[in-house]
């Protein structure tokens, strides 16, 4: 019997279908992977085997019972705890606090629940001080009292979603065992990542979803490599009709308008999250970047448009050197950037869509420096109109517009300072079918134009369909470099996975 | 100086201290949970005003007291659901409480200005300790009402540090998303914890117009409700450290009208403002202190819950 089963799951919000019909069956006493990209339905559908979400169809069923979680408190006490990828604990709290709280007796022993929470860690593995604050405690150890917290509560299933993202690779190989300790114990762990290695070493089997559905069930670990998950996380080709039209050819004699030369940038903890990156654009060319999220396209991205330091390299935009130049002066030069994280880099989502649409260039529109309101509803006006954004009210706050609204706004008010170069950070991803369209239509026409395009995403399709060239990172470096017109899947399957397949690295 | 002078000073200290640490506890608890209440003054004067009512008509001081505190407790009432059900700003709702609870003390009481306390505390009868010298004519000839200040402050420690409940109404004030991932109603803990401080805002308020100055005038609150909102900042959200505290500040308000008596040639005016300098010092050292590790202040404080949602 199967310790969880989740039967033909369908979960909708307003304008997405996250789930649909989306399965899963983990055996009691083995850790199971569930794969897929960004945006797969793996985190919705572990938030209904965790009880914050209710499905709208399907069913959920522990030990061949089924069950209706109306709250995470419901799922606790049937055994289900989860571990969200930010963690909800008490800096000022200890270890001990942080552990019992919810689930204690009225009157605390400290010292006998200290004494508790020290040997539960310690029966798992859980190297930990149950005396200390937790704000002195490194990103690993909070995750461990996180763990515990759902060993504390007796969890039978625990959820890890996306447990290793903000762990060193030490701490992460730790957190392999620690797994392995608790399914030896008759618990079952679901590993939710996109990290195939990690699945490979620490999973007895895999789920892998794409498209809020389940694409492979429970496929023994053993018997596959990292390739052929891939395959089935980036799914296989759909339509050729999609490869684009293109008006003319990119003279490749023409010099690059966007040259990046052994750009390195690292992380808080020091690894190179970027390790030394050269790529060219050259007019009118999309570039596209593919890889499996978190191998170093987002923060390439921020580098690149000045946010985030690198620690050497050259960043040139039309024969101008930018490497140190400030993200206003970059921009001033004629570089936009469309960021992943829409909503939090983007767009400030508390003011409206006309003090959005001039937050780069309300110079323009301000008279002895103060803006002129006329000026800038014009300029919106405008905007909106060659974007097609469907704004309600100019001057309500953006926050209730629609994902494709938003990203229309965003690319429209980046590209209308006729940039030369654009990075777009996944411009589509979460947009529905129309948003995707004319977001890649507009992208399109940008190239048709002559400007540089640099597309990351993690969509391979869009990839395929809209770049003249196709890059693969893996761990912060770019691994490989391919013809969109006869590339082959199953090779760039293999270079996302890190199986290094140079064939003119560029 | 003489010994009478001395024990006068003494005495208004305790009396003086009594008034603020009821109501700065009450605060205290309220901050805990992460909701500030800068209504104490209002709360406070509504509830004096109650009880002085209550013990005009009933005689008891026990039921004034009783009357006093429920009713600023209902009173408090208002900012739970504007500051904490529906989530508006706390600072604003705070203040029209106090605005509002002063001109509807002032409103109310009106007929109570001529009427004669007839409910008062006295001293709780100890026995033979009060005839220990200095301490038995200060600590040990204190009203009963002190006596519960001190409890009430031993309490709340102890709810504080050694229950679950204590430990929910802090996670409350810390992190309120991580206490609500756990099964804690937010809501609950927090209009609890603004109920409590209300009802201790009132039993202060009660105490100035039943022992401390009989009787009931507007403005009778003069400012001390103010004091005890710093007061909660100046002993760092702690029971132990609002008690000294309070006591000094107490000791500051007992001084004030002392000091000519006392040939001390220091305006009075300056010394009514030393509480808050103090307050502003206590801040600057608990800021410094606290930059390599979080603040002594509840993290959540001033921030309204509301449930993510996607």
């Amino acid at each position: 019997m199967l310790a969880v089963e989740l039967v033909d799951i369908w979960k909708r919000f307003p304008g997405v279908v996250a789930n649909a019909g989306a399965t899963l069956g983990v055996r009691s006493g083995s850790v199971h992977a569930v794969l897929g990209e960004n945006g797969a339905g793996k985190s919705t559908l572990m938030n209904v085997l965790a009880g914050v979400y209710q499905p709208d169809e399907g069913s959920v069923v522990l030990n061949g019972e089924p069950q209706r979680f109306a709250s995470p408190a419901d799922a606790i006490a049937c055994g289900v705890g989860m571990v969200h990828q930010e963690f909800r604990l008490i800096p000022t709290f200890t270890v001990t606090e942080n552990v019992v709280l919810g689930a204690a007796p009225t009157r605390l022993d400290r010292g006998s629940l200290r004494a508790q929470v020290g040997e539960l860690a310690e029966r798992f593995g859980l190297l930990t001080d149950p005396g200390r604050p937790v704000w002195q405690l490194s990103m690993g150890e909070r995750q461990r009292v996180e763990i515990l917290k759902a060993l504390w509560r007796d969890a039978s299933v625990l959820i890890l979603d996306e447990p290793t993202a903000v762990l060193t690779p030490g701490e992460a190989v730790e957190l392999g065992r620690v797994t392995r300790a608790m399914a030896d114990d008759g618990r079952s762990v679901i590993f939710i990542s996109h990290k195939l290695d990690e699945v490979t070493a620490f999973c007895d089997e895999a789920t892998v979803m794409r498209g809020g559905a389940t694409v492979a069930a429970s496929l023994p670990v053993g018997e596959l490599d990292a390739s052929r998950l891939a395959e089935l996380m980036v799914g296989q080709a759909t339509a050729v009709s999609q490869r684009r039209q293109r008006a003319a050819q990119v003279d490749g004699e023409q010099s690059p308008a966007l040259v990046v030369r052994d750009l390195r940038v690292r992380d808080v903890h020091g690894r190179a999250v970027v390790d030394d990156v050269s790529l060219d654009v050259r007019p009118g060319e999309i570039v596209g970047i593919a890889g499996v999220a978190g191998n170093g396209q987002r923060p390439l991205a921020d580098a690149i448009a000045g946010l985030s330091p690198a620690e050497h390299g050259q960043v040139v935009v039309a024969d101008a050197d930018l490497s140190t130049a400030s993200p206003a002066a970059r921009s001033a030069a004629g570089l936009s950037y469309v960021p992943e994280d829409r909503l939090g880099v983007g767009l400030a989502p508390r003011l409206d869509a006309v003090e959005n649409a001039v937050m780069r260039s309300y110079r323009r529109f301000a008279r002895r420096r103060i803006v002129d309101r006329a000026a800038s509803r014009a300029h919106t006006e405008g905007l909106i109109d060659r974007y097609r954004v469907k704004v309600a009210r100019m001057d309500a706050p953006l926050a209730g517009l629609s994902g494709g609204n938003l990203q229309r706004l965003l690319v429209g008010r980046e590209l209308d300072e006729k940039p030369t170069v654009v990075v777009a950070a996944q411009p589509t991803r979460g947009l529905d079918v129309q948003g995707v369209a004319a977001i890649q239509q507009i992208l399109l026409d940008q190239s048709a134009a002559g400007v540089a395009v640099l597309l990351i995403s993690e969509d391979l399709d869009e990839l395929l369909a809209l770049s003249d060239r196709l890059l693969v990172m893996h761990g912060g470096a770019v691994v490989a470099s391919f013809d969109p017109d006869d590339a082959d899947r199953t090779a760039i399957g293999a270079a996302m996975a890190g199986a290094v397949s140079t064939e003119g690295v560029s | 100086m003489s010994t009478e002078t001395v024990l006068g000073l003494l005495v208004s200290v305790i009396e003086f201290a009594t008034l603020l640490y009821l109501a700065a506890l009450g605060e205290t608890i309220a901050e805990k949970s992460g909701v500030l209440n800068l209504g104490v003054e209002g709360m406070m004067a509504f509830g004096g005003m109650a009880a002085f009512w209550a013990g005009v008509e009933t005689g008891n001081p026990w039921l004034a007291l009783v009357v006093g505190a429920g009713s600023a407790m209902a009173f408090s009432m208002i900012h739970g659901v504007v500051a904490v059900v529906l989530g508006a700003d706390q600072v604003v709702s705070g203040l029209a409480l106090t605005i509002l609870g002063l001109g509807l003390a002032a409103f109310l009481g009106e007929s109570l200005i001529v009427e004669a306390p007839r409910a008062r505390f006295d001293t709780l009868d100890l026995g033979p300790l009060a005839d220990i010298p200095w301490i038995g004519e200060t600590l040990f000839s204190m009203s009963a009402v002190s006596w519960l200040a001190l409890f009430a402050g031993v309490v709340t420690w102890f709810v504080f540090t050694r229950t679950h409940a204590g430990l929910k109404l802090r996670a409350v004030g810390e992190n309120a998303a991580a206490a609500d991932a756990v099964g804690t109603s937010v809501t609950r803990v927090r209009l609890m914890a603004v109920g409590i401080g209300g009802a201790f805002a009132g039993a202060s308020g009660a105490y100035l117009t039943l022992a401390l100055a009989p009787g009931w005038t507007e403005g009778t609150t003069a400012g001390r409700g103010w004091i005890a909102v710093a007061l909660v900042i100046f002993g760092a959200w702690q029971p132990g450290r609002v008690l000294l505290g309070s006591v000094l500040f107490g000791g500051l308000i007992a001084l004030e009208p002392r000091l000519q008596t006392f040939g001390v040639e220091i305006s009075p005016i300056l010394v009514s403002m030393l509480p808050y300098l103090l307050t502003i010092l206590a801040m600057v050292l608990l800021s410094i202190r606290s930059r390599n590790r979080p603040s002594a202040a509840p993290a959540a404080i001033g921030r309204p819950f509301r449930r993510e949602e996607r």
